[in-house]
């Protein structure tokens, strides 16, 4: 490890990076509710507002659809906004600032404003927060052109892809599991950035290209593990950006094993997975296929509270290694 | 902005505001501009009708004293966001009609480069955020920019227009209760004229006046007449004023009529004959401005047949200047969905 890595968890990971940016450019503040003195609901900007004052760290009221709506308009006109909402679910309340507005000024003004603007969405299931607090709509904003989408993984990442998105000219918005917030990792000190939309290999292997995003990658990489002792060799990439897609990596690697399988959280039909398939479907990829594409994504139903029919709904561990293991072997 | 009022000591001070406030060469401004919005907005009617612009449009024809009273007093860096009927709006902060005529043949030469039409028109430089096509869609947006302005000290002050129908979304109550919580520079100015569509207020609106509902978010709520030049801006002088000295925002509730249907596709079945006739002959704007004009010794007839041949000839230039520019190039096509990085 450098000198200067350190073990971070991936919220003080975003914190760091806020605090970083914030440091450098006076025009950086964070808006969101209860961001302020109780530290946002997941201690994501803890105690930034000791550091930073509450012209900085503005609580807003309740108030998705019209915060949504003042980070956007100050956006426009000069300030860094960077607007968490509580849960990515309550983006339903904002989706007309940020589909209508957000992602479209630009293109509707003729190139005349830019809307450097940041949304942070904690994600994902596995909290127990049954199913209007934990849900995946990271496909619900990827498909909208003018933004772009994004889904770090790891502490690293969390940190590099949001300086990234911060620097960014125009709307990005950060899906964050939140499984992931306690998750440790070397994070380097100061300022770096990880590009938005380029995705990682996060292992190699011969036999089999597995697309993952987000909490998907980390049980993606166990499978592959467990894997490795059957003799079955696994490719794990790190999607990391929904729009715009890192066609390129998909493809070589795919031409390298000749099968394909998409690992992702959000509801399986319609969504980042279906995306990965047809577009691998279409590419120069398509004729080094062995095996049909499999898609492994969550049950065709709202996230449940119970804990096992939570755990059931979402792929696991196991649901991976048995996917793989089949496409492998050809019992697909 | 310093404006001399040259009357003030000739006339008591009992003259309306606008009367005292500016001189008669700005006076001649306004006329001139409320007559170039009328006619802008006839000549793209017209062109509509002759199939030479698409999609459709939204008249504000009836409430130009509404656009220019607010405006008038604004400083040429502050800024506005405007709606759906925003034509008004962008010619009364400064826009250029040829550009305006430019954006609705969907040319490159046009505000947007063609891209926005009649529903997104704007005029960034000029500090118009733009229309919108979302009913209050630009009210939190005009909170945000109000927001810059106090964090970067800029010292503009932030005007949002929106009509009646508007003041029942939830955007419109999140946007000035934060408006009022963080005193931001801004005013929110309600043009009343009757009708979201065919719902009328009545219908729609559980107060009586919208600028009731002010009190709910503890700034001032002004009701003026709409259709008074002077009355909106002696009331939006005031609002800019209260703004820019950090005291807050202040809801103007501008009461006024359009006299053209919803859309071009209204059939006007929720509205009398003698309702419309009623505010065109009895309450029109730009009458009302003509005849206050020539009692103060302002203009006579001459001058305001000069005012609107060259309003004629300008709207002449812009059409065909309009029709003269170059439309989009198709392998464009993905420009400016993303900022373009050098
Ligand atoms: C969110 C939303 N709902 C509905 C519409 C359709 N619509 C466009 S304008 C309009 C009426 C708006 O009325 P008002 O705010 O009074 O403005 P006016 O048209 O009278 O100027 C409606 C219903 C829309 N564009 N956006
Ligand atoms: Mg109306």
């Amino acid at each position: 490890m450098d000198a200067e890595m350190r073990e971070l968890s991936y919220a003080q990971a975003i914190q760091e990076a806020m605090a970083i940016a914030m440091e450098a450019d006076e025009r950086v503040l964070l808006m969101g509710e209860d961001i302020g003195v109780y530290g946002g609901a997941f201690q994501v900007t803890g105690d930034l507002v000791e550091r930073f004052g509450v012209d900085r760290v503005m609580d807003t009221p309740i108030s998705e659809l019209g915060g949504a709506g003042v980070a956007v308009g100050a956006a426009m006109t000069g300030l860094r906004p960077i607007f968490e909402f509580q849960f990515s679910d309550f983006a339903t309340l904002a989706l007309e600032q940020i589909v209508n507005q957000a992602a479209k000024m630009r293109f509707m003004l003729g190139g005349e404003v830019s809307v450097p603007v940041v949304m942070r969405f904690p994600a994902g299931s596995g909290t127990g927060a049954a199913a209007q607090h934990s849900q995946s709509l990271e496909a619900w904003l990827g498909h909208v052109p003018g933004l772009k989408v994004i889904q770090p993984a790891t502490p690293y990442d969390a940190k590099g892809m949001l300086l990234a998105a911060i620097a960014d000219p125009d709307p990005v918005m950060i899906f964050e599991h939140k499984l992931l917030y306690k998750m440790k990792g070397p994070v380097p000190e100061g300022h770096y950035t990880v590009p938005i939309g380029k995705a990682d290999v996060r292992r190699e292997g011969s036999d089999l290209t597995v697309v993952a995003t987000s909490i998907m990658v980390h049980k993606s990489l166990e499978a592959a593990q467990a894997l490795q002792a059957e003799g079955i060799d696994i490719e794990v990439i790190d999607l990391r950006t929904v729009r715009p897609m890192d066609k390129r990596t998909i493809i070589e690697s795919v031409k390298k094993t000749s099968r394909l399988l998409c690992v992702y959280e959000a509801v399986k039909t319609l969504g980042v997975g279906a995306e990965v398939s047809a577009m691998i479907a279409e590419s120069e990829a398509f004729d080094f296929l062995d095996a049909p594409i499999v898609r492994l994504g969550g049950a065709e139903i709202p996230i449940p509270y119970n804990p096992d029919l939570e755990r059931a709904t979402v792929p696991q561990v196991p649901d991976i290694v048995a996917a793989a293991r089949d496409l492998v072997r050809g019992a697909r | 902005m310093a404006r001399k009022a040259v009357l003030e000591k000739a006339a008591p001070t009992n003259l309306p505001f606008a009367y005292r406030h500016y001189d008669a060469g700005q006076l001649r401004e306004v006329l001139r501009k409320m007559y170039l919005i009328r006619r802008f907005e006839e000549g793209a009617e017209d062109c509509y009708m002759r199939g030479l612009i698409h999609g459709t449009m939204h008249l504000s024809i009836g409430q130009e004293a509404s656009a220019m009273g607010i405006c008038m007093p604004l400083a040429e860096d502050d800024q506005i966001t405007s709606t759906h009927r925003g034509h008004g709006h962008c010619i009364a902060k400064g826009a250029e009609v040829r550009k305006m005529f430019a954006e609705f043949f969907g040319k490159t030469t046009g505000y947007c480069k063609g891209r926005g039409g009649s529903m997104h028109i704007a005029d960034v430089a000029k500090g118009n955020l733009g229309a919108n096509g979302i009913v209050a869609g630009g009210i939190p947006i005009a909170v945000g920019a109000a927001l810059s302005a106090k964090r970067l000290k800029t010292g503009k002050v932030v005007v949002s227009f929106f009509g009646d129908g508007a003041n029942n979304e939830g955007a419109f109550h999140e946007a000035l209760n934060m408006a009022s919580i963080w005193k931001l520079p801004v005013v929110f100015v309600c043009e009343n004229n009757g009708y979201g569509m065919s719902t009328s207020t009545a219908r729609s609106t559980a107060v009586r006046n919208i600028a009731d509902r002010a009190a709910a978010y503890s700034m001032p709520g002004v009701i003026v007449n709409g259709n008074s030049f002077t009355e909106v801006a002696e009331a939006a002088h005031a609002a800019i004023e209260r703004a820019r000295t950090g005291e807050g925002p202040t809801l103007i509730e501008s009461k006024t009529y359009r006299y053209r249907g919803h859309s071009k596709s209204d059939r006007n079945r929720y509205r009398s004959k003698e309702e419309i006739e009623d505010w065109m002959s009895n309450r029109d704007p730009i009458t009302l401005f003509e005849a206050e004009l020539k009692e103060f010794g302002i203009i006579d007839d001459s001058g305001i047949e000069a005012v609107r041949e060259a309003v004629r000839q300008e709207i002449t230039e812009a059409i065909e200047f309009a029709k003269a520019s170059p439309a989009p190039d198709i392998g464009d096509l993905q420009n400016y969905v993303y900022t373009e990085l050098a």
